[in-house]
């Protein structure tokens, strides 16, 4: 299975210049790509997955156009047609921790919106 | 975009201002006259640098940084041409162990280790925690007994975060290190880093309802001079302090200050007795007392302070001056430096007595570290 990541402009030095590439991973969860990044490219990896394995607070990852916070995390499926999209949250650009939006239960509109 | 740093081109006897900030590195170099000053930078625009470094130990000239930024985290990074080019991020990642529990969230603090070994370098982080290299900063390791501290669930983040930003060796007895936190106060070690005990008798702890704790008060910064290293001098979270006895009992030193609060201590590098500071009006206001920019200078080790406010404005100015942004430089008479958040560094070449504006417009200055280029 082949997995398309997308990464914000930022990541493109730690990327070999790249902010589009395809990824084999192992199983069909964004926590095999994560885990394929990990392998293909360390360096992005780190910078959006701390040491411990969890999503760094102000990233965003979506698969197509879902965020997976709301879609059953790192749990969430992907299939050979996938897009997965790493978007840094409109909450960072602070020197102190803020408590990240994207942690507040999303908008009836997006449910309705996914079904 | 701004335009790409091309880093600084010092000559021995040069004297080079490192100076962090929330969106990036500057670097201000002079002669040793420190009239004139050439701004390079930013380095890593965007990002937020809260610790530098030079280490000129074993003959290397080495910058050291911490750029980060709360999207993708801190990396530390090296520059061997006074910042022309920077190394990898990928080299050398600072990682807490897995399964720790915590993760690196900002490098506060970027220390050379013990005199006589070259290689060996210290980070103070966030988390609390000190970071350990022994190869001149190829490969670092949490200290364990930090990392394993019974007090660590009880330590608790201050405003900038559960930071420890003070790491002081002593040159005389090389298992000895000292370090602050905030919250948590001093802690020490006397046999390389495997035990840890507080050190805070008699720093008060204003913001408890037991004043005088084991542990939890709120250090600001520690300072101290190698020529004389077990005196130390303590900026508290409300309270000015000394200790004779690195850090076994503090004593009160605020005499003659218009606040005792504040966060930014440098010591002189020559004058054992000399230190200076920046009274902050309150920890609800946190500007400089009464709309004046004034440095206060002790030189009799506490037993009273003078404002040095030649040059400085003196009406109507409400700057705040963080924890790592003053510092001094080794020429005799002293250069003193001190960045504020609103993006001035300020600089005096004679003790402190006058001072003019090196560099306004940057973003908010997060650390000052001044180095004469051997």
């Amino acid at each position: 299975m082949n997995v398309v990541v997308n990464l914000p402009d930022a990541l493109r030095a730690d990327a070999d210049g790249r902010v589009r590439f395809e990824l084999q991973p192992a199983g069909a969860t964004v926590r095999e790509v994560l885990a394929a990044m990990r392998r293909a490219m360390p360096a992005v990896h780190h910078r959006i997955v701390t040491e411990q394995g969890e999503l760094r607070p102000h990233i965003n990852v979506f698969v197509g156009n879902e965020n997976i916070r709301w879609s059953g995390g790192l749990a969430t499926p992907v299939d050979d047609r996938s897009e997965v999209h790493i978007i840094p949250a409109v909450s960072g650009g602070s020197p102190t921790t803020i408590p990240a939006i994207t942690r507040v239960a999303p908008p009836a509109t997006v449910r309705l919106n996914r079904a | 975009m701004p335009a790409s740093p091309m880093g600084v081109h010092p000559e021995s006897g040069d004297v080079v201002v490192m100076v962090g900030t929330t969106k990036g590195a500057f670097l201000l170099h002079s002669n040793g006259s420190r009239r004139q000053w050439h701004v390079d930078g930013p380095h890593f625009p965007g990002e937020e640098v809260y610790a530098l470094m030079m280490d000129q130990r074993g003959g290397r000239q080495t910058l050291w940084a911490s750029p980060g930024n709360p999207f993708f985290g801190t990396a530390l990074v090296r520059s061997d041409d006074f910042g022309a080019t920077w190394s990898p991020r990928e080299e050398r990642a600072i990682k807490f162990p897995e399964g720790s529990g915590v993760s690196l969230k900002r490098i506060w603090q970027i220390q050379p280790g013990r005199t006589e070994e070259p290689d060996h370098l210290l980070l103070g982080v966030e988390p609390t925690c000190v970071f350990e290299s022994t190869d001149g900063g190829d490969t670092f390791r949490p200290v364990q007994g930090l990392l394993e501290h019974e007090h660590r669930p009880h330590w608790t983040p201050g405003a900038g975060g559960m930071c420890l930003h003070t790491i002081l060796t002593d040159p005389e007895t090389t298992q000895r290190i000292l370090i602050a936190c905030s919250t948590g106060g001093v802690y020490r070690t006397d046999d390389g880093g495997t035990t840890w005990k507080a050190r805070n008798v008699g720093v008060r702890a204003e913001f408890l309802p037991d004043k005088h704790p084991e542990f939890g008060q709120c250090v600001h910064k520690v300072v101290h001079h190698r020529a004389k290293p077990g005196r130390l001098f303590l900026q508290n979270h409300w309270g000015l302090y000394r200790s004779d006895d690195w850090g076994d009992t503090w004593t009160d030193i605020a005499n003659g200050v218009p606040s005792d609060f504040g966060f930014a201590m440098a010591m002189h590098p020559v004058d054992t007795d000399t230190v200076y500071i920046v009274p902050l009006e309150s920890d609800m206001f946190r500007c400089c007392p009464e709309g004046r920019m004034r440095v206060y200078r002790t030189r009799n080790a506490g037993d009273s302070w003078e404002p040095m406010q030649d040059g400085l404005p003196q009406g109507g100015v409400y700057e705040t001056v963080l924890r790592d942004s003053m510092h001094t430089d080794a020429l005799s008479p002293a250069g003193v430096y001190f960045g504020t958040r609103s993006g001035k560094v300020w600089g005096s070449a004679d003790d402190g007595e006058t001072w003019s504006l090196l560099r306004d417009g940057l973003p908010s200055v997060t650390c000052v570290k001044a180095a004469v280029v051997a």
